[in-house]
Parts: C-alpha cells; structure tokens; sequence
C-alpha cells in the first residue's frame, strides 16, 4: 500500500494505470456476476416492454404471442411429456449425425494427413464436395434413403464431417516438425510418433473442428425435420406453421437455442480440461 | 564411444552447404564446432546425429558406419523444443523407459542440477526461455548419452547461468565419459569446455583449422592462456583474412 503512494505521487500517469488495475481487481471479486447483470439488462427490458405491449393487444397475438405465452406453451408440453419426446429424438439425431460424420472424418481425415498418397488421391475430390451447398444434398438423400431416421443422419452427418475432417487434415499436417525430431532422436518408431506426439500435438485443433461440427449438425437437424417429420424440435416448427401458432414456432426456436448451447459448452468443458496446457489462445 | 566423419558432404538443392568435412573424436572427447553464421554447423551436427540422412561420405559410431539415429546419442537442440502438453517433469522423463518411480527419481535429480527444483508441474508456457532450454538439458542428459551433440546449448541463457550449466555439463561429462560435439559461437565456451576445437569457414564451409587445447579444463575462465587460444581462434574467423588453405 505504501509503495503504491509512492509511485502514485511521483508519476501521475502510474497512478491513473494503479487506479486501474485496483478497480479492475475489484471487478475480478464478483465480475462473472456483474458481468451476467450488465448482459441481462437490454433482454430483460426488452421482454418487459414485449410482454405489456402484447397485453395492451399492441401486438397481435396471431403473430408475436407474448412471452408468458410461449413459456406457457414450453410448460404445456413439458407437463403431458411431448417436450421431452421432442427434445430426446432431436438430440438424438444430431448425437448419432454427430458421431458418424466424426468417425468418417477421423478415418479420412487420419488417412489424408498421414500419407501423402491419400492426401493427392482424397484431398481435391473432397474438397470439391467441400463447395456443394450441404442442403443441396436432401432431395438426393431422401430420393435414395426415404423420408425416415437413414436420410436425416445421414444429412446432419455430411454437415458434421466437414468442419471436423478440415481441422484434423490440418491439425495433423501442421505438426511442428521439430517437435517430431525429438522423438526420433529417441528412437521413436512412427507409431509411437503417432501416439506420443502427432496425437497431442493435432488435438487442439481436432476439438476446435468437433465444436464447429456440432454446430453446424445443430443446423442440419431443422433442415432435416423440416422436410419431413413426425416427432422432434424441428418438426415443431412446421406443426407451429400449419396451425397458426406462433408460439410454438418461438418456443421451439428458443428451445434449439439453449440445447445448442447446452451442447456446446459441454464440448467447451472438455476443450478446457484437455487442453489446459495451451498457450494464450484466447478460447470460445 | 568414439566418432568418426569421414568426406562428409551435404548439398541443398544443388546447393552445397558443408564440404568435405573429415574428422574423428576418441572416446569421452569434448570436440567444439566453431564458425560464422550458416557454414554448416547444424547440418553436420544433423548428419552426425542420423536426423538427417541425404548427406554423402560415411559416419562411423563406435566404428560402425549408420545412418539410422543411434539410441545412444543425445542432441540438445538450438530451441528447447519441449512438448507443450507435458509438465516440465513429463518432459525430462518423455525419453526414458522402465519403472515409473525410477524415472522421476532420475528426472528430478537432473532437474535439481540445473536448477529446476519445485518446477517440475510447471507447463511449458509458464517458463522463461532460460528456463525452457534448462529443462531441454536435463531431458538430453537424464538418458546418459555417450555421444552428445548439443547446438549452441547455452546461447539463449544469461552468462552466470551459462557458467553454471557448463559446469554442469563438465561434471556429467566426468562420471560418464560421453563424447562430445558441441557447436557455439561463444569462443570462451569453446575454450573452456573443449579438448579440440574444429573451425569451419565459408560457403560451403570447410575444416579451416583444428586447434588442440592440452591444457583443456584446466583453463581457467578469463586466464591469460585462455585469452591466448581466444585470440589465435578470432584470428582465424577473421572474415577480411584469407583463408589460411587458399
Ligand atoms: N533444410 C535445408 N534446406 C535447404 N538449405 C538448408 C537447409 N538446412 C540448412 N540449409 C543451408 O545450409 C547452410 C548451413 O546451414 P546451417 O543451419 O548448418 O548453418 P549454421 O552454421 O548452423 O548457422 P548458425 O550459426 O546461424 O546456426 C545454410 O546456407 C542454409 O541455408
Ligand atoms: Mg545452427
């Protein structure tokens, strides 16, 4: 405390950078929920506002149904168990999208940054699929596989593969060639290589790519369901549409939202835990 | 283990780097490559420890010509390249094999020695560069090379570390014998640490001149003899010279 007076009083400038740094330390105790107040002040307001103009009948109610509404419409459906059902077969269909588009872009993913033969033989064919709008897939899909379970994954996985294939080529490919010279000079053989440094080394990038093919699965699942669907948060979308009920459309919109993010930031935890050891790269 | 080079050669692209270069260590001798900036220093060094093998002539460990990287042979590199998902003692035991307790016993003891106590769960990018290349010494020496290449091994550390950790490498060097190769631009480390000091010059660079210090290790820093040998080996890097040969 003394030695910061007696840099405050010889140089001005410090003193201002001190004042700073100790508001800043003070921010730190409770700034994750000063942080949550300050984000939440326009959403709430907003609401607020909503909700009163839907009651004055400002808003029609045919149209933009006002929030107690939608949340009554979410606790309907939690009450007689249809959310749930909707909820469980659309995280499902992402969840099993999710794993197939992962393996099929572990495997070629591992084959095309390993072995620069697969790479000159994959490597541009997949790219090129690469520039096929995704969506441009579903009349394909449905005409070989039906309107059923097959065509959806299959849908949800092309949209996962991508983002998870780009990053483990690169990933694996961007290995510090350094770093693999130590190991030999341990008399590594290439699958300890593989194991004990190209693995560890491509995993950053490899988790990166899982998040971002979640992501995108998150947004091929509404394409999915919505063309054609029985059961599931997308199929919500359309029934909202065909019965003129907004709020089911905006129940199930904000229903995608938070198991999107659920989904996320689990993917987020294991980002942190596994790659604790990185440097500075500021994360998402 | 004994070392020899034998019309060791190695080109680029068309483009030669080293030339020519012939000479041997005996077993446990401490052998210093000194030269200006991109004479080759490295690559030999890389030929030497099997890293590299496009060069041409032969290299001979123990008397056996190979290509392939010797297990007994350790490189401390130019950069501590650790692994950056490993803890400081992960690190250090990431070359050894066997019984789990033995190698962190052995680990934290190399770690002690350059002055790495109490760091040993540290990640890499909680470390200073000083503190990066120590951990990168411990981890080359815990494995008891009996070659040891090192490549400017002390150049990004300050100068009482430097001593500290040369002194280190000397002691290593007395229980066990390795033979040594060291390349430096420091001309005292050369002449401190070095039975033979091997100077290279030009493009490609060449052997211009091999100066034998006798009174090796028993030179003491900043002596009047130390200055002598500082002086004959600034002589002969002295790029306005003539190389001594042409
Ligand atoms: N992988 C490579 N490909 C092409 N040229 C190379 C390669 N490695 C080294 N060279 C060339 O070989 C020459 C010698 O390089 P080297 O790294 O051995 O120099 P050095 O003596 O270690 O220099 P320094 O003291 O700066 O480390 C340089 O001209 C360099 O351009
Ligand atoms: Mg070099």
């Amino acid at each position: 405390m003394k030695y910061k007076g007696e840099l405050t009083t010889s140089v001005p400038l410090k003193k201002q950078i001190e004042k700073n740094k100790a508001t800043g330390k003070l921010n730190g105790f409770s700034g994750s929920g000063r942080t949550v107040i300050l984000g939440s002040i326009i959403p709430v307001t907003l609401l607020i506002i909503w909700e009163g103009l839907s009651r004055l009948e400002v808003l029609p109610a045919y149209q933009l149904p006002a929030p107690t509404v939608i949340f009554n419409t979410i606790l309907t459906m939690a009450q007689d168990g249809t959310l749930w059902s909707h909820i469980g077969i659309t995280t499902i269909r992402v969840f099993q999208g999710f794993i197939l588009g992962t393996i099929v872009a572990i495997i070629l993913g591992s084959l095309v940054g390993f072995y620069k033969k697969a790479e000159q033989l994959l490597d541009p064919m997949l790219q090129a699929f690469r520039s096929i709008p995704s969506l441009a897939w579903v009349p394909l899909f449905i005409l070989w596989m039906g309107i059923g379970e097959p065509s959806k994954v299959t849908m949800i996985a092309v949209g996962v593969f991508f983002p998870v294939y780009l990053n483990i080529v690169s990933g694996i490919s961007g290995v510090d060639r350094k770093l693999i010279e130590v190991g030999k000079m341990y008399s590594l053989n290439n699958f300890q290589l593989i194991k004990r440094i190209i693995l560890p080394a491509a995993l950053p990038s490899f988790i990166v790519g899982l998040r971002s093919g979640l992501g995108l699965g998150w947004m091929f699942v509404v394409a999915a369901e919505l063309m054609g669907a029985s059961q599931g948060l997308g199929y919500l979308l359309v029934l909202g549409q065909n019965t003129l009920s907004p709020e089911t459309i905006i129940a199930s919109i904000i229903l995608f939202a938070v198991i999107g993010k659920l989904s996320d930031w689990i993917l987020k935890l294991i980002q942190d835990r596994s790659l604790h050891w990185q440097d500075g790269l500021e994360r998402s | 283990m004994s070392l020899e080079l034998r019309d060791v050669s190695r080109t680029f692209d068309g483009k030669t780097a080293v030339n020519n270069i012939n000479f041997s260590a005996k077993p446990g001798e401490i052998i210093g490559l000194l030269g200006t900036s991109g004479c080759g220093k490295s690559t030999l060094l890389r030929a030497i420890s099997g890293l590299d093998r496009g060069y041409d002539g032969e290299i001979a460990i123990n008397g056996t010509t190979t290509k392939a990287v010797h297990d007994k042979v350790g490189f401390i590199f130019q950069e501590p390249r650790l692994f950056p998902w490993l803890t400081v003692l992960e690190n250090v035991t990431f070359g050894l094999k066997g019984d789990k307790q033995d190698m962190t016993e052995r680990a934290t003891k190399y770690l002690e020695s350059v002055g790495l106590k109490g760091s040993e769960k540290l990640y890499p990018k909680q470390l200073s560069g000083g503190m990066a290349q120590r951990v990168a010494i411990a981890r080359a020496l815990v494995t008891s090379p009996e070659i040891l290449l090192l490549d400017e091994p002390f150049s990004a550390l300050d100068a009482f570390t430097k001593m500290q950790l040369q002194d280190l490498l000397l002691d290593v060097w007395k229980t066990h014998q390795s033979t040594i190769v060291l390349v430096t631009h420091d001309i005292d480390e050369a002449t401190y640490l070095c039975d033979r000091i091997i100077i290279l010059r030009g493009q490609p660079g060449e052997i211009d001149k091999e100066i034998e210090i006798s009174e090796a290790r028993n030179l003491e820093r900043g002596s009047e003899k130390a200055a002598f040998y500082k002086k004959e080996i600034l002589d002969s890097l002295d790029l306005n010279k003539q190389s001594s040969r042409i």
